[in-house]
């Protein structure tokens, strides 16, 4: 399985021969291949850093000049964007509405799934072949194929402009994903272990809790991460189905966007607020985290 | 099935169980309903039946009251609007897969060997945990205009200065009336050059406005008249302005400063007969000019606007910048699966064709490539549908102003039907287009999904 921090090095059995003189350009190459490495990195953390840097300047300094500037005169770093942005009554309670639909929508996502998963996998039932089918096959449909009518739907229920409409969409959106990915893994589950149970006389809702559950542990955290920062993230079903009460930080982010140049003081601390939450789990669960999005790459 | 039975057996699924299974039809078929209503439910509802609705839709009008046949799709591809969406998707889909899927294997292969790979590429794929409106925000802040606020320009148009220096006086210019010169456009910008001739043992006076003496050049002095000589022409040309008021018009005063370092030529009967440069306290000379009369001429590449760097978010560039944010956010992910799959090709082929002599590039063309081959496919194909996709970067980064030449198809479908176009039939028309279009990859999932079950 990939993880990031798998070290990608097999032992070299075996080091070919080579001539001092290869050896030399050999040492040379690595050396500037190292250096090599370091400023592409330095490339790739540069954007977001001048994000961070952005963010601690007052908006008079960032029109006058460049982020970088404040390197060499710290004296500029403030944290008055932060309290202004927390104190402001608008980014807080959206601080909050992404909470609101991401934690209940990602629970909602890995309960419905496995279920469903279970069945799938473990149970026998007629057409059971032909509806798995059909979920792999609803993997890669568009969200804007739902959008539409999902809103048409949910005017009729009441549901649009509200936190549930918006977690209900994101976890049926969700699902295709979660019920194949489950029971991929599910089905590893070693046949013994479920016969076994069975014929102690525990149910199939005991079974899947004691254990299948348990063995599905490892594939529900990355699921469960990998649904976590595709919620969080999301912008484009948030603007169609949430209004101002009930708007994610990325919805309220982007209606600020308009006056970049002159709102910069407040989308800049607002972004780095936004990803510091998926930039903490992402740390904390990478493992989980890259094996979701490697499984995730038919979705 | 209905939601109540669903429930209902959910909830029959959730009681304990006593004794044997006896029931008259098979039992698991009931119990199965029950793990599966929920899910079923959801997908039915909100995935399923939507798309049998959109498909449908997108032959009523905007309304959804009258059937219009194709009529959307027919508007669709002859709008000059979604004609550049759809131009914009096909450079997306072909070029934003290539990049990160050439770059994925560059790093890579780059960090094959190296010990603290996993270090670089924990860096290299933090952006995929980050939302594309982070990104996006990200990017318009590399992007910005300025080089005093955009780190994309700032860096352009220092290596540029480097290379090429900055005109000294780019906003410099004489007073429109009464000073003696006038503009004249040649092929490198605006010159100017005075309007009546000075012959040699003459000297003339070049007063220049438009800029502050605190943007001089470092060594200027205070600005002096020039002594006539004779067989040369000699003159003056400095800032004729005095902080504060005060000072005369036209003379170089105590209080003015010479403008050094100005390039300046000798101009007879359209010729250049001689060049010259202002000294420090503005004071120049022409000589060994032959007798008659010349005209002075300060040259285009004194006033030269100043470099501005790159219009990145402007109508030509958007599209490719906002493919360079997107590069750097999958970048990563291209890198770590190309990554496992070459962790994964057996040493032994690749020392095979070490022992039979084969170079470091050999090795990597014929044994490597051909082997990773369907790694590199099953990105790109990844890539390819992600993109086709693409709506928050392109509907960030783009100010409001380029919208429509940087869009895309998915941008289209919410700015037709949401973003205050409010046509929901052009919008599931689009949405059907973006449908269509993903169908090969669904079919390519279902296909490898059975061929894995045999």
């Amino acid at each position: 399985m990939t993880t990031v921090t798998e070290t990608a090095t097999p032992p070299h059995a075996g080091a070919p021969r080579r001539g001092p003189a290869a050896r030399i350009v050999g040492r040379v190459g690595g050396g500037v291949l190292r250096v090599a490495l370091v400023i592409i990195a330095l490339f790739w953390l540069l954007p977001s850093f001048g994000l961070f840097i952005a963010s601690l300047r007052t908006q008079a300094d960032n029109s006058a000049t460049g982020w970088w500037t404040a390197l060499t005169k710290p004296a500029q770093l403030t944290v008055s964007a932060y309290q202004e942005l927390l104190s402001g009554g608008w980014f807080v309670p959206s601080f909050w509405n992404t909470i609101l639909i991401t934690v209940p929508a990602t629970l909602a996502v890995v309960i419905i799934g496995a279920l469903a998963a279970y069945a799938f996998a473990w149970i026998d039932f007629p057409g059971r072949d032909w509806l798995f089918l059909l979920v792999v096959g609803l993997l890669v449909v568009p969200i804007q194929m739902g959008l539409i009518p999902v809103a048409k739907l949910y005017g009729g229920l009441g549901l649009m402009g509200t936190i549930p409409g918006v977690v209900i969409f994101h976890v049926a959106f969700g699902l295709p994903f979660a019920v194949f990915m489950l029971r991929n893994f599910f089905v590893g589950v070693p046949r013994d272990l479920l016969e076994a149970a069975r014929m102690d006389g525990g149910s199939e809702w005991t079974i899947f809790r004691r254990v299948v559950l348990p063995l599905g542990m490892p594939a529900i955290a990355s699921l469960g991460i990998f649904q976590f920062l595709w919620v969080w993230n999301d912008l484009l079903v948030a603007l169609v189905f949430s209004d101002t009460d009930s708007q994610p930080m990325t919805k309220a982010l982007q209606g600020q966007m308009r006056q970049f140049g002159t709102n910069i003081d407040v989308i800049a601390p607002g972004a780095f607020l936004s990803l510091i939450v998926p930039l903490i789990v992402f740390l904390a669960f990478q493992r989980y985290y890259v094996q979701g999005v490697m499984a995730g790459s038919v979705k | 099935m209905t939601i109540e039975e669903g429930a209902s057996a959910v909830a029959a699924a959730g009681a304990p169980r006593q004794g044997p299974r006896t029931g008259r039809v098979n039992p698991s078929r009931w119990l199965a309903l029950g793990f599966l209503a929920p899910a079923l439910v959801l997908l039915g509802a909100i995935v399923v039946y939507p798309i049998v609705f959109t498909v449908i839709r997108s032959f009523f009008d905007a309304a959804g009251t009258r059937f219009i046949g194709v009529g959307n799709y027919t508007n669709m591809f002859t709008d000059s609007q979604t004609l550049v969406s759809l131009r914009n998707t096909v450079i997306w889909v072909i070029v934003a897969p290539t990049v990160v899927t050439a770059l994925g294997l560059v790093f890579a292969v780059l960090t094959e060997r190296i010990r603290w790979s996993s270090a670089f590429k924990l860096i290299v794929f933090m952006p995929m945990a980050v939302s594309f409106l982070a990104s996006g925000v990200i990017f318009r802040l590399v992007y910005q205009q300025s080089p005093d606020a955009g780190v994309a320009n700032a860096v352009i148009v220092s290596v540029h200065d480097a290379f090429a220096p900055p005109s000294p006086y780019p906003e410099a210019h004489p007073r429109p009336a009464k000073s003696g010169l006038t503009a004249q456009k040649t092929a490198g910008g605006t010159a100017y050059v005075t309007t009546s001739a000075v012959r040699p043992g003459q000297t003339a006076l070049l007063p220049l406005v438009g800029m502050k003496d605190t943007d001089l050049p470092a060594g200027a002095k205070t600005a002096a008249a020039a002594r006539a000589a004779p067989g040369a022409v000699t003159g003056t040309v400095w800032l004729d302005f005095t902080r504060g008021g005060g000072g005369t018009l036209g003379r170089p005063d105590r209080t003015e400063k010479g403008m050094p370092q100005m390039t300046m030529e000798a101009v007879s009967g359209g010729r250049t007969v001689a060049t010259t440069t202002s000294r420090d306290d503005g004071t120049f000379t022409f000589s060994g000019l032959k007798p008659g009369a010349y005209r002075l001429r300060l040259t285009a590449d004194n006033f030269a606007p100043p470099f501005g760097g790159v219009t990145w978010l402007g109508p030509t560039l958007i599209t490719p910048a906002i493919i360079g944010a997107y590069v750097w956010v999958w970048a990563g992910f291209a890198m770590v699966l190309i990554a496992a799959g070459l962790a994964a090709i057996p040493r032994e082929a690749l020392e095979a064709a070490r022992v039979d002599g084969a170079t470091e590039w050999q090795v990597f063309r014929r044994v490597t490539m051909p082997l990773l081959a369907p790694v590199l496919t099953v990105v790109f194909v990844t890539l390819a549908i992600n993109v086709l996709k693409i709506f928050d970067l392109v509907f960030i980064i783009a100010p409001g102003s380029v919208q429509a030449d940087a869009s895309v198809l998915a941008l289209d479908m919410w700015r037709d039907s949401f973003g205050g176009g409010n046509d929901y039939g052009l919008g599931s028309a689009v949405s059907v287009v973006l449908f269509v279009l993903v169908v090969p990859a669904m079919i390519m999932n279902i296909r490898r999904f059975r061929r894995e079950q045999e």
